[in-house]
């Protein structure tokens, strides 16, 4: 039963999760220009605003005065409908984490299993775009995905269980609660689920070297060719913020979240969190990409045997 | 092998071909062509290495140079073939050597040099539906051409 | 259309079309794919798209004004398409030009086929998806090559610079500090891209052992450059034929041993460093006097042919000029690298998936300029 506080609190912290998100959607597709450009010794963005800040300001206008083309051939309805299946299920992810000590929007207690569940619906965006578009690399695009994202599920949701097992709960908060005595990567089971979750969590959300349903140089653009406008921006806008969810989930479960000293918590989730998609991004631009069979064959042989095996070491840590 | 020696040792085999006046090339007759690009490729000679095929369109004929080289002997060898132009075929080579293949699309579409036996014999350079052969002498158009100052 | 019929479900072939606008074809090529899934069954590509007819052009031109139109067959590695038109010219014309023409021939020829090598580099990354840093990196070391050409001759990317009796102008003062101090530059960036690509575990595992070419196979159909010398023929026009001054120089050749696009990528590489060996030994060695031998504009051939072929960054380029006396020539054909290269991919991509293809036709680095002609 929820009384009329707890209502009006949840509305509020909902509505600054939702400012938020759209403000760092924004500012994440800037840092990216200004960390890829560094690396490939240029400068990036410098021209609007101060040091280009306002670029993704100028892209949204921009994108949002574009023409609506709809392919001949699509099946409107699916078509139309796939960018809102790319955008809606990250940011209902955020409900669930916690920015600080009070900043949850509501601290479920199946917090995690509510993550898994949402995330899992992002692929049918994906796979609706590629089918709608009427166009046979779409169609291919959006075939790999499909493939790919249900491989990487698997060692995804294990590693999560490590530290939901380690932790007793499946709820966020108390996860943070729990490493308030040393944060969760100190342990050698834990450092191992980090790795086995980041590298499940870049094939998850299409990121490089794991980006094969948009691979530029194969297939023009994958499963995003036939979109123009403001339907590219969702899809475009929905992979940042998948990219911040996961660095945020990262942060959670093996970083201590918003535990630290001096700072106020939001400061120290912040810095964490954007440390880690620095990190990712650092990634993207460094490294070639795998194909398809190389992938699959990665997660099924090498990730999921290693994450069942620390699920066993774990256990038989907390049975001890 | 010096150019000479090589065409020496072809004349002792095939006693119809011709050195040519002035080049270093060898005059095969047409009927011919096939046997004797098949004991260039064979031991002791051993060009594995057919490197351009062209024509020269001589107005009263056609001229068709083959370039070969070897690899393992380090020569090479210019083959001409004279054609009519009422009699403009010739046996493809591209059962011998696989660069044949492209290098005699490319002649079949400039020239109109029509390759027998070839696998896939249709234009390459130009549109698959062109019609005339642009490199022949009378193909030109004295008009359009505007011959640049110098 | 190949269609198979299991018990519950039917799959047939998927025909798709790479181009001839596509990211990663390299320039305007269509290749007409049959697909199984993700297999490839068949490739047929269709080239002419950049068809300009420059036999025919040749034709009402006299060897001078030709020139300009070599730099535009393989528009990365200019200097070298001019030097082997102007030196089977000279062939034809029986000319000797002096020493330091011939020098200078060298360094810019060996310049620029580090610039084209850098190019092939960089978009073979690209295509395997390391997404730009690569490129950016081999265009900033271009960038530097470039400079240095723009004081020599005043062009970019055409320079119409080797000349019939030898270069255009001679080279500027400061010039050979100026490519001293390139060199030193570019050798540890050599090392940077071995560190960054060559070794990555995903840069091999996307490149070994895809698309390999056995010997045979490659000098039966002609292949020519390092993409023969990858499958382990060590056949090098400039050891193998010298022409100009290359008998003079120390270098070697690097031969590779499996033919897959993981040892084409390498011996490029290698090739970077060895013409930087090339080009210090023939800067230091650079003697004096005249760089151009006084002929006129027009030149009138007696009537007879010539072919002469040099070694392209791509491969061997080759001039077959007829000459019937006048001043324009009667034929003139251009034998290039990239035609044949390409004619071998149909049969190295049967069965292979999507991704490898760009893998294979990046490796051989095609350009299609040299290919339509």
């Amino acid at each position: 039963m929820l009384s009329i506080l707890d209502f009006i609190w949840v509305l509020i912290i909902g509505l600054i999760v939702l400012a938020f998100i759209a403000v760092s959607a924004m500012f994440l597709i800037w840092w990216e220009r200004k960390v890829s450009a560094h690396i490939q010794s240029r400068l990036g963005p410098m021209r609007v605003g101060w040091h280009g800040v306002l670029q993704s300001v100028a892209d949204t206008i921009k994108l949002l005065l574009k023409e609506n083309i709809i392919p001949a051939g699509a099946d409107k309805m699916i078509w139309w409908l796939a960018p809102f299946f790319a955008v809606v299920p990250p940011v209902m992810a955020f409900v669930v984490i916690p920015f600080g000590k009070n900043l949850i929007v509501k601290d479920l207690n199946v917090g995690i299993l509510y993550i898994m569940a949402i995330s899992s619906v992002c692929v049918l965006g994906i796979f609706m775009a590629g089918w709608g578009s009427n166009n046979k690399y779409s169609l291919l695009g959006g075939m790999r995905s499909a493939a790919q994202i249900i491989s990487y599920e698997l060692p995804l949701i294990l590693s999560m269980i490590i530290v939901s097992m380690q932790a007793n709960s499946l709820s966020m908060q108390k996860i943070v609660a729990a490493q308030s005595g040393h944060w969760n990567i100190l342990h050698p089971n834990m450092m191992l689920a980090f790795i086995v979750y980041i590298i499940s969590a870049t094939a998850e959300v299409n990121r490089v070297p794991f980006d094969i349903p948009e691979a530029e140089s194969e297939l023009v653009a994958g499963f995003h060719t036939e979109y123009s406008g403001m339907k590219f921006a969702m899809f475009f806008i929905g992979e940042y913020t998948n990219l911040f969810l996961i660095s945020a989930i990262a942060t959670t479960l093996f970083f201590g979240g918003w535990l630290g000293p001096i700072l106020p918590p939001v400061i120290w989730f912040l810095i964490k969190t954007y440390g880690i998609v620095s990190i990712l991004m650092w990634v993207r631009w460094t490294f070639p990409r795998l194909r398809v069979d190389q992938l699959m064959g990665f997660a099924w042989k090498v990730l999921t045997p290693v994450s069942f095996f620390n699920l066993a070491i774990t256990g038989w840590l907390l049975l001890k | 092998m010096r150019p000479d020696e090589i065409s020496v040792v072809i004349k002792a085999r095939f006693p119809q071909v011709k050195e040519e006046a002035g080049t270093n090339g060898i005059i095969v007759p047409k009927e011919s062509l096939l046997e004797v690009a098949q004991y260039l490729k064979n031991p002791p000679l051993v060009f594995d290495n057919l490197h351009c095929i062209t024509a020269v369109d001589r107005k009263e004929k056609m001229e068709l140079v083959y370039i070969l080289y070897s690899i393992r002997e380090r020569h090479g060898v210019t083959l001409k073939v004279y054609l009519t132009l009422e009699d403009l075929n010739v046996a493809s080579l591209s059962a011998i050597w696989k660069s044949a293949n492209w290098l005699e699309r490319e002649v079949y579409d400039l020239f109109g040099i029509i390759f027998s036996d070839h696998p896939d014999l249709r234009r390459i350079l130009n549109p698959y539906d062109w019609k005339g052969y642009p490199l022949r002498k009378d193909y030109s158009n004295p008009e359009l051409i505007a011959k640049p100052r110098l | 259309m190949d269609t198979t019929r299991t018990k519950d479900i039917y799959t047939e072939e998927f025909l798709i079309n790479m181009g001839p606008q596509h990211p990663s074809t390299h320039g305007v090529l269509s290749l007409e794919l049959k697909l199984d899934g993700e297999i490839i069954r068949e490739c047929t590509p269709h080239i002419g798209y950049l068809h300009r007819s420059m036999e025919k052009i040749a034709e009402n031109r006299t060897y001078t004004q030709f020139i300009p139109f070599t730099d535009r067959i393989d528009y990365v590695a200019s200097m070298n398409n001019n030097l082997g038109y102007v030196m089977a010219v000279e062939k034809l014309l029986n000319l000797e030009v002096s020493e330091r023409a011939k020098y200078i021939r060298v360094i810019v020829a060996e310049l620029n086929r580090i610039a084209s090598h850098l190019i092939a580099v960089g978009t073979f990354a690209q295509d395997l998806g390391a997404f730009a840093t690569p490129l950016f990196y081999c265009f900033r070391e271009r960038e530097k090559i470039i400079d240095i050409f723009d004081q020599i001759c005043g062009n970019r990317l055409t320079y119409n610079y080797i000349r019939i009796g030898g270069v255009q102008f001679d080279l500027p003062r400061g010039i050979d500090e100026k490519i001293k101090e390139f060199v030193n530059y570019m050798r540890p960036k050599v090392d940077d891209y071995d560190n960054l690509l060559t070794y990555n575990t995903i840069f091999l595992a996307r490149s070994k052992n895809i698309g390999v070419l056995p010997k045979d196979l490659a000098i039966n159909y002609s292949v020519t450059g390092p993409s023969l010398r990858a499958s382990g023929v060590k056949w090098d026009l400039r050891k193998d034929e010298p022409y100009l001054v290359y008998n003079k120089f120390e270098f070697d050749i690097p031969v590779g041993e499996n033919g897959d696009s993981w040892d084409r990528y390498k011996i490029r590489i290698e090739e970077i460093r060895q013409s930087l060996r090339i080009v210090e030994q023939a800067i230091d060695a650079l003697p004096g006097g005249e760089p151009t031998v006084k002929v006129g504009r027009i030149h009138k051939p007696a009537p007879s042919e010539a072919y002469f072929r040099t070694e392209n960054p791509r491969g061997e380029l080759g001039f077959y000029i007829v000459s019937d006396g006048s001043m324009y020539p009667y034929r003139l054909k251009i034998r290039a690298p990239s035609f044949s290269n390409l004619a071998v991919l149909p049969e190295l991509v049967k069965g292979v998936k999507v991704a490898d293809i760009v893998c294979v036709l990046g490796s051989f680095d095609v350009l299609m300029g040299e290919i339509d002609r």
